[in-house]
């Protein structure tokens, strides 16, 4: 099996609290890694160190090292912009930016990263909007603001603005928290149909949800990964006594 | 407590509807076509027009946006961006010491550092209004940056566009509406200011002689023309030049509500 990042002796903090404790993980390529544990635990912490973001969080530290694709991103000539272009993300409540129509939503990555060829940007566009399923949608009101759009539609267009980029892996924190069941479930579909191309990492703290998209779990802890498995043999047959309580729903 | 309210409203607002309607009735009678068009007389003298006062009020408040608004958006920017550094905090705190400086103050700073050594002239009044512009653009510029959700401002830096890139394009662009109201708030401040220019314009009967030249203003041709002793032909002059300066300020009131109306929805 390939791996497309490997985490290791992570560590993170905000200010002097540390959020994350020696994390060592491995996770496979064009696959969907799930990551569950209780509210304040560090989940969203540990994917916002794989693109970078945790630093920009006021009092937000790193230590340690995160290999994508063999390369170290924490290493000292490594622009963190060239990461989140390779790192896309997507985030708990849809954010479109609220000030653009849905076209230039998706476009925005590409325009101001310096990609102006119209022809090339409308077939880019498409392109996502189809990948997300949006594009019968929306085709006819792409110039509407994107903020006009129903939640769902909102979180499937934040994920075709990030696609847009052509990033190699997607983060998702809670990507459907927000959301009622129907579009959720939508968007369950998408992961999974995204994952023939993308290595995909997701944080939830919905365990049927982990269960039903993902192929790897990790379970985090007081900002220890607990366990690391195949979802199947987290959700069967965990190996610590902890894990199995958190998934039959002892806490959290 | 909501009578309380309402009778607090209504003594808030019987000076200023006074004040309008006082200025409307006798303003009106002083205008005509010519109250636009031609010079200033001389005191005392039938005829004529505010003209020059009019022309000179734009010129001198344009030239001091021309400086004041960009140093002021880009020292907002500068101050939303760079939050915890020390020397934000010296820049806030003196940007509010700024703002509170009173207006003959800087009136006569503008005095000794330009008209000293070049004269009365439209620069050293546009020098004066510029630095009453610059903390208040610079505050609401602030403010309006950090309305900008962090989670807008994340989506772009996540898209991997850099962090100089996400201010000047993603977050000006939600921010717009609140910088422009700002500015154009700066601007109806200072149109009506008058101790400012009377040390640095001085004032003026004739057309624009440029910029090194004295200058006539609406506030200075109110002023002149409310102290003059020919009570029954300067004061609606005054009167009348009082009204135009109300329109204009009203004008740029309107213009923000312009700015500030909802884009979609």
């Amino acid at each position: 099996m390939s791996y497309k990042i490997e985490i290791e002796d992570l560590n993170a903090w905000f200010n002097a609290k540390k959020v994350l404790k020696d994390i060592y993980m491995k996770i496979p390529e064009k696959a969907v890694t799930a990551i569950i544990g209780p509210s304040g635990c560090g989940k969203t912490t540990l994917i916002r160190c794989i693109n970078r973001m945790h630093e920009l969080s006021p009092g937000g530290k790193v230590s340690g090292r995160v290999l994508l694709n063999g390369e170290n991103i924490y290493a000292k000539d490594v622009d963190p912009v060239i990461i989140r272009r390779k790192v896309g993300m997507v985030f708990q409540k849809p954010n479109p930016f609220p000030m653009m129509s849905v076209y230039d939503n998706v476009a925005a990555g590409l325009k101001l990263t310096g990609l102006n060829d119209k022809s090339k940007l409308d077939e880019i566009v498409e392109k996502s909007l189809k990948l997300t399923s949006l594009w019968e949608e929306v085709k006819n009101e792409l110039h509407k603001s994107g903020a006009s759009l129903s939640g769902g539609q909102q979180q499937r267009l934040c994920i075709a603005r990030a696609l847009a980029v052509e990033p190699e892996v997607i983060l998702m924190d809670e990507p459907t928290s927000a959301l009622d069941p129907l579009a959720s479930a939508k968007i369950e579909q998408l992961i999974r149909r995204l994952s023939k191309k993308y290595t995909i990492i997701i944080v939830t703290h919905n365990m049927q949800q982990a269960a039903r998209v993902s192929d790897f779990t990790g379970f985090l802890y007081l900002g220890e990964l607990v366990e690391f498995d195949e979802t199947k043999k987290i959700f069967e047959n965990p190996k610590t006594e902890l894990t199995e309580k958190y998934i039959t729903g002892e806490f959290g | 407590m909501v009578l309380l309210s309402y009778v607090a409203l209504i003594i808030a607002l019987i000076p200023l509807m006074n004040i309008l309607i006082e200025t409307t009735i006798r303003g009106v009678s002083a205008i005509n076509l010519s109250f636009f068009t031609e010079q200033i007389p001389p005191l005392g003298q039938a005829g004529g027009g505010v003209g020059p006062a009019i022309q000179g009020t734009l010129i001198v408040v344009g030239l001091a946006s021309l400086v004041g608004v960009p140093v002021g958006v880009f020292s907002g920017i500068f101050l939303a961006e760079f939050r915890n550094t020390k020397l934000t905090y010296v820049s806030r705190y003196l940007n509010d010491v700024l703002s509170g400086i009173p207006s003959i103050v800087i009136g006569i700073f503008s005095w000794i550092i330009i008209v000293t050594i070049i004269g009365w002239s439209v620069i050293a009044g546009a020098f004066a209004l510029a630095i009453m512009m610059i903390p208040i653009v610079t505050r609401t510029t602030e403010e309006a940056i950090l309305l900008v959700p962090i989670t807008i401002k994340e989506a772009a830096l996540a898209l991997g566009i850099p962090r100089w890139k996400t201010t000047l394009t993603i977050v000006l662009r939600n921010a717009k509406k609140g910088m422009i109201t700002g500015i154009l708030l700066s601007m109806a401040r200072v149109t009506g200011e008058t101790a400012p220019l009377l040390l640095t314009i001085l004032g003026s009967r004739f057309w624009f002689g440029g910029f090194t030249e004295p200058s006539a203003a609406l506030s200075l041709t109110i002023f002149n023309f409310s102290q003059s002793p020919y009570s029954t032909v300067d004061w609606p002059r005054a009167w009348g030049a009082a009204l135009v300066l109300i329109l204009m300020i009203l004008g740029i009131n309107v213009m923000v509500r312009y700015y500030t109306r909802e884009k979609y929805g």
